[in-house]
């Protein structure tokens, strides 16, 4: 299986992402915001951090630049894509997701281990996954989902809320909602489902010695799948 | 000819930095103010000296990127 992981100036997450996809069996390559050419790829991945220093909106920036067009081809092709963190937020700028990320309820930046419960199954990226709760880590100043009314609709008709933010037993309430999201979403799919935007951190969570392991299932899972 | 454009929030938006600007400044004594959205102000210099052209121009921007329009509208000031 290949994979890419898209560099963009500011990001801070593509080498732990690039450690992660080669840990499970990935054949991963870099590259460059400015490249135009995507290679060959099974998975194309919007790492997290701070792409042009958040200007403007967070991610906006991003979703211009050169080899974010061969991404949209490859995510309107059918191709999957997976954007984290400053990913989701670069996503929702393209609109390959809907809706936008705001700044967090309570204007904080939120660094901590989240859980996190599985919407949907009917995708590549969580078909056959035993657990309904993973713990994830989550690192964002703007991961505050919020959509309009009728995106919302759309959204619950088509089944594309991927996560929400839940305790550790799945429970999904306000009070487990770290960012003010909507409906306590913590990713989302586009309609086909071969696009997914989340904020929490898969691949901080895949070492059992500094973290957990939720983030080995997740990758480990999506691998077999995506075979 | 240089245009102004207005991003604002629109209305069902939360808008948390406007919310605390707003209770600063009640903490300041200013203690009239029903609320505050905060925004975004820009001026564009462009070539074209067309100004209904200029206007168009400026106007894809807004739409293609300088807002979104999920959460803000824009409003492009007239040049002088």
């Amino acid at each position: 299986m290949k994979s890419s992981v898209i560099t963009f100036p500011g990001s801070n997450c593509d080498r732990d992402m690039d450690v992660a996809l080669k840990k499970f069996g990935f054949k991963n390559k870099m590259v460059w915001h400015a490249d135009t050419e995507l290679p060959k790829s099974d998975l194309v991945v919007l790492p997290g951090g701070f792409s042009y220093g958040d200007y403007l909106r967070c991610g906006s920036m991003a979703s211009k630049s050169k080899i974010m067009k061969s991404v949209i081809n490859f995510a309107n092709s059918g191709g999957i894509v997976m954007g984290i963190c400053n990913g989701f937020q670069i996503l929702v700028e393209t609109g390959l997701v809907p809706g936008v990320l705001l700044r967090n309820k309570y204007l904080e930046f939120i660094c901590k281990n989240v859980f996190v419960k599985i919407n949907d199954k009917k995708n590549k990226y969580f078909k056959n996954f035993d657990n309904e709760v993973l713990e994830f880590h989550i690192a964002h100043n703007e991961g505050n989902y919020f959509c309009t009314y009728d995106q919302l609709k759309e959204i619950e008709d088509n089944n594309q809320i991927a996560i929400n933010y839940c305790d550790e037993n799945g429970k999904i309430e306000d009070q487990f909602n770290p960012n003010g999201s909507i409906k306590n979403i913590a990713g989302i799919f586009n309609k086909e489902k071969n696009v997914l935007g989340m904020m929490p951190h898969p691949e901080r969570m895949i070492d059992p010695s500094l973290s957990g392991e939720d983030g080995s299932l997740f990758f480990k899972n999506l691998i077999n799948n995506l075979k | 000819m240089k245009i102004s454009v207005i991003i604002t929030l629109k209305k069902d938006v939360l808008d948390p930095q406007g919310k605390v600007i707003h209770q600063t400044l009640d903490g300041m004594g200013f203690d009239d103010v029903n609320e505050v959205r905060q925004g975004k102000y820009f001026e564009i210099d462009t070539k074209e000296t067309d100004n209904n052209k200029a206007k168009a121009k400026v106007e894809e921007m807004c739409k293609k990127l300088l807002a979104n329009l999920v959460i803000e509208n824009y409003k492009i000031i007239d040049p002088k």
